[in-house]
């Protein structure tokens, strides 16, 4: 199921808008009708499980690959019949690839040398972009001898310096490590802003995607699974695959009463948060919202992890495993083996119509 | 392999570099003896024989014809290996391993069968004995050589590199001629080095199709030493075997001799 | 692999299919056709099509000996690269930094020197008055200088000495690529140093000994040079055979129909060996 697969083919009216694109390799369609609209100045991520096909469409985009089906129109302007180097879009790639024989200055000004743009703007200009990365001192280093980080801000800075109408991102922080990429996220999000370029992050870190994007688009199997803004689809979930894939989640089977306005899970019954339709459901609740105490759902602690700012417990309920994040306000939690219950605010619950569980 | 080389491994390997370096060691002393026939230097180096071959106007010959033809086929070679290597590692079509296999093939063929061939057809075709058909045959044979680097070379780099050129507005050519080919330069040389060498050095095949009057160097110390064997022979070979070095050094410097043959990791050889 | 411009590889390629077809393909056939020719000193060649070459040199027992020392000199070697050059690789492998480098170039750099260069040095070496017999005599070992020279055993070893490099490359490349750790591995599971040999390294060392032993019995069963140069007239192989006829005899019909022997066998047993080889390694690392 896609959500906002669109039939017709009129052009939009948005700044960048893709539709049906589709990339089948020997019969294996690894894109399935691809459709997503972007406004001038937006941050959007794909996100999704390795090999669900993040790569293949951002390289559509780019150029690189060709799409079996579908249109990318940018402006109202065709981009599937322009070569890549004629699209107008920047690219930063997962290895980075900068010239290793060129300088950061260099690598920053080929783009600039190609568009014969005259000497005296180009040195401003890529003087310009290295002070944006925050790398003023480095114009001289060849790639070799500089940090992961340094370099993946020389390939920033190298797409951005031709002005792109996109900014093309294919896991761009996924070689750095954890603290890097954290610092890269904000400067990532910092620079996007003081250029306002509008940006396609690929990603499959959702903490990165959720940090970074206006909107998320969560892919799995070559197949858009929900579109939304970061709190939107943590909070309302399609589906379980985007709750899982969003964090930790639990996951209870429940029904929903004849009148709309009850859920239970097994003898757990309690209001609905909204009026929802009778029958069998999906009651996912986030492990940050769940706590211990009285009634609710009846569980055994199988393991305890103390994390410094917090609390893991695990337990194994009558209605499968759980998850319990609790902030570490002072309070220990249920130690293991003990019998506890499981308790929430009714308005802490997400529904998901069952079907949609694979 | 962590292991340590004991004493018998040491052993052995004394015994080895002995038996590699003494046939090789024997001719450049031999070339140093004063006297008129094949001897030790005993009685002080000389450099009579040297002498002897700056006034053998065959061989000086020789080794102007094996210099120009080593020089016009190794740049032949990487000239025909370049764009071929770029098809074969950067494009997927058609006969793709089919041209591989046909530009490799020359190394599966016996040097004895090529030479019997070339001498036939070049004669054939009114080639025979001149510097156009060495020239041919020549680079038959090297094309394989320079190929091999260059296609290694272009393997190993980031095929990212091309498509973020392009993603900043470079044509195909300009990203070849300012991205590609400056990465792939040592490559290229390295692979002329060695085709260069291979042509320098090749008997088997050229014996069949040099003339008198056009004779490469080892063909004319081949044909030599099937007369006799003096001390202008080691001498000659002496001359080959400093060429030798020299180019060891270049590919060395260049490329890693042992990158080049074995294919060391690079991690090995990080600088 | 992009999918841009369908034509670029086929442009790309042309040089080099054109020059390898008209200039490899087409003479190799020629040559095959000059094999089944006609020659005699009277008329010439003579365009005519029959196998009568080959059965002259499968009736001839002339030509069954030549082959049969072929033989024996590429396979004794096969031998002696393997049994020299294994361990030396191993060992090659296992120097640390300086004399790495250092030892590898004394071990493969005789690969750009000359043949004609190496095995003339062999030849002033295994000569009656050479610098081995000229030793052994002044030690008192030997009072006559022993044959060296125009004998099976001269040719074989001065053709292990031109072939060694191939063989040291071959195994190299497959070491290189042994995870170092399993080593460790078999030691630290109590196994001694002749047992992690016998178990651990040499298994894994085969399939490049295999590919060595392939390499280095293709190019000492066509060996030209140093079969001239050591063997002389006296000693001779296919390929100098070849060579008498072609420049001698002028009998190139003949001369083209060895060569085409050669030919075929060499490729035969490359495949034939490459076959089995692959055959027991898949089983072993599949
Ligand atoms: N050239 C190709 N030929 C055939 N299949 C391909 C090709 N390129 C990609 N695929 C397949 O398409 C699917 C999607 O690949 P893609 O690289 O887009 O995934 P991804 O979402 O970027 O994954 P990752 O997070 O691992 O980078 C994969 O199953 C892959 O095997
Ligand atoms: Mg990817």
């Amino acid at each position: 199921m896609s959500p906002v697969t669109k039939a017709d083919n009129t052009p939009s009216a948005s700044f960048l808008a893709i539709d049906g694109l589709t990339k089948t390799y020997n019969k294996v369609t690894v894109v399935d009708r691809f459709a997503l609209e972007v406004e001038e100045g937006e941050f959007v991520s794909l996100l999704g499980p390795s090999g669900c096909g993040k790569t293949t469409t951002l390289q559509m985009l780019g150029g690189f690959v060709d799409p079996s089906a579908g249109s990318i129109r940018l402006e109202g302007r065709d981009l599937i019949a322009a070569p890549p180097s004629k699209r107008g879009l920047g690219m930063v790639f997962q290895s980075y690839a900068l010239f290793p024989h060129m300088t950061a200055a260099q690598n920053i000004a080929y783009g600039l040398e190609v568009r014969k743009v005259p000497r005296a703007e180009r040195d401003e200009r890529v003087r310009q972009a290295l002070d944006l990365v925050g790398l003023g001192a480095y114009g001289d280093r060849y790639p070799r001898r500089m940090s992961g980080g340094q370099q993946q801000r020389v390939a920033l800075a190298r797409a951005l310096v031709i002005r792109p109408r996109v900014l093309l991102l294919d896991e761009p922080l996924s070689n750095l490590d954890a603290n890097l990429r954290e610092e890269m996220q904000i400067e990532l999000r910092r620079i996007q802003q003081t250029t306002g370029t509008t940006t396609i992050l690929v990603t499959h870190d959702q903490t990165e995607a959720m940090a970074l994007s206006d909107r998320i688009v969560l892919m799995r199997a070559g197949r858009i699974e929900q579109i939304g803004g970061p709190e939107a689809v943590y909070a309302r979930p399609a589906n379980s695959f985007v709750a899982r894939f969003l964090g930790k989640t639990n996951l209870f089977p429940g029904t929903v009463g004849a009148d709309g306005r009850s859920i239970s899970i097994g003898s757990h019954v309690f209001a609905a948060p909204a009026a929802a339709t009778p029958g069998a459901t999906i009651v996912a609740v986030r492990p940050e919202k769940l706590g211990f105490g009285e009634g609710g759902i009846r569980g055994v602690v199988r393991n305890r992890v103390f994390q410094g700012t917090q609390w893991l417990v695990e337990l194994d309920t009558e209605h499968g495993p759980a998850i319990v994040q609790r902030q570490n306000l002072g309070a220990v939690p249920p130690a293991i083996g003990e019998a506890t219950g499981l308790v929430f605010e009714p308005d802490a619950v997400h529904l998901m119509a069952p079907e949609a569980d694979k | 392999m962590s292991g340590r080389n004991g004493f018998w491994a040491l052993l052995f390997h004394t015994v080895f570099v002995i038996f590699v370096l003494a046939p090789i060691v024997v001719v450049c002393v031999v070339a140093f003896t004063p006297e008129g026939y094949l001897s030790l230097p005993v009685n002080g180096p000389s450099l009579r024989w040297f002498e002897a071959l700056l006034n053998n106007r065959d061989f000086v010959s020789s080794f102007q014809a094996s210099l120009l033809l080593g020089t016009i086929s190794a740049t032949l070679a990487a000239l025909i290996a370049v764009p071929t290597a770029i098809a074969i590692v950067r494009h997927e079509f058609p006969g793709r391993t089919a041209l591989l296999s046909l530009c490799m093939s020359p190394l599966m063929v016996p040097s004895i069968v090529l030479g019997v061939a070339f001498l036939r057809f070049l004669s054939q075709i009114g080639l025979g004995g001149t510097m156009v058909g060495l020239v041919i045959s020549h680079v038959i044979i090297i094309t394989p050589f320079v190929l091999r680097t260059i296609m290694n070379s272009l393997g190993s780099l980031d095929s990212a590199l091309d498509n973020a050129a392009a993603s900043l507005g470079s044509d195909g050519m300009t990203t070849f001629r300012r991205i590609t080919l400056p990465l792939i330069a040592p490559g290229i040389l390295s692979g002329w080095v060695l085709a260069f060498i291979n042509s320098f050095d090749e008997v088997t095949m050229t014996i069949f199709i040099a003339s008198p009057g056009l004779t490469t160097l080892p063909v004319r110390l081949m044909l030599y030493i099937e007369d006799s064997i003096d001390p202008l022979v080691a001498a000659v070979s002496t001359v080959l075997i400093v060429l030798a070095v020299l180019a060891m050094v270049i590919l060395d410097r260049l490329f890693g001799l042992d990158r080049m043959l074995i294919g060391t990791n690079d991690a090995d050889k990080d600088k | 692999m992009r999918a841009i411009s369908r034509p670029l590889p086929f442009l790309l390629s042309i040089p080099a299919a054109l020059i390898f077809v008209i200039f490899l393909l087409l003479p190799l056939l020629g040559t095959l056709i000059l094999s089944l020719q006609d020659f005699s000193l009277a008329t010439g060649i003579r365009p005519v099509y029959e196998l009568a070459n080959y059965v002259e040199i499968f009736s001839d027992s002339y030509f069954f000996d030549i082959f049969a020392r072929t033989a024996r000199i590429a396979v004794f070697t096969t031998l002696v690269t393997i049994v020299i050059g294994a361990p030396e690789a191993l060992i090659l492998m296992r120097m640390k930094a300086p004399w790495r480098g250092i030892f590898l170039l004394v071990a493969l750099g005789p690969l750009l020197i000359s043949v004609v260069s190496r095995s003339l040095g062999w030849a002033l070496l295994l000569g009656g008055n050479g610098m081995i017999n000229q030793a052994l005599m002044s030690m008192g070992l030997i009072e006559r200088p022993i044959q060296m020279m125009y004998t099976e055993f001269g040719v074989v070893i001065a053709m292990s000495h031109v072939l060694m490099p191939f063989m040291i490359i071959a195994v190299m490349t497959t070491l290189q690529r042994l995870n170092p750790q399993v080593e460790n591995a078999s030691h630290s599971l109590g196994a001694g140093s002749f047992t992690t040999f016998w178990r651990v390294i040499l298994p894994q060392m085969l399939p490049g000994i295999m590919t060595g032993a392939i390499l280095v019995f293709a190019m000492a069963a066509s060996a030209f040079a140093t079969p001239q140069i050591i063997g002389g007239r006296r000693l001779k192989v296919i390929a100098t055979l070849v060579y008498d006829e072609f420049l001698f005899s002028l009998n190139w019909p003949l001369g083209a129909a060895l060569a085409m022997l050669l030919f075929a066998v060499v490729i035969v047993v490359a495949i034939g060996l490459n076959r089995v080889a692959e055959g027991y390694f898949a089983r072993m690392y599949k």
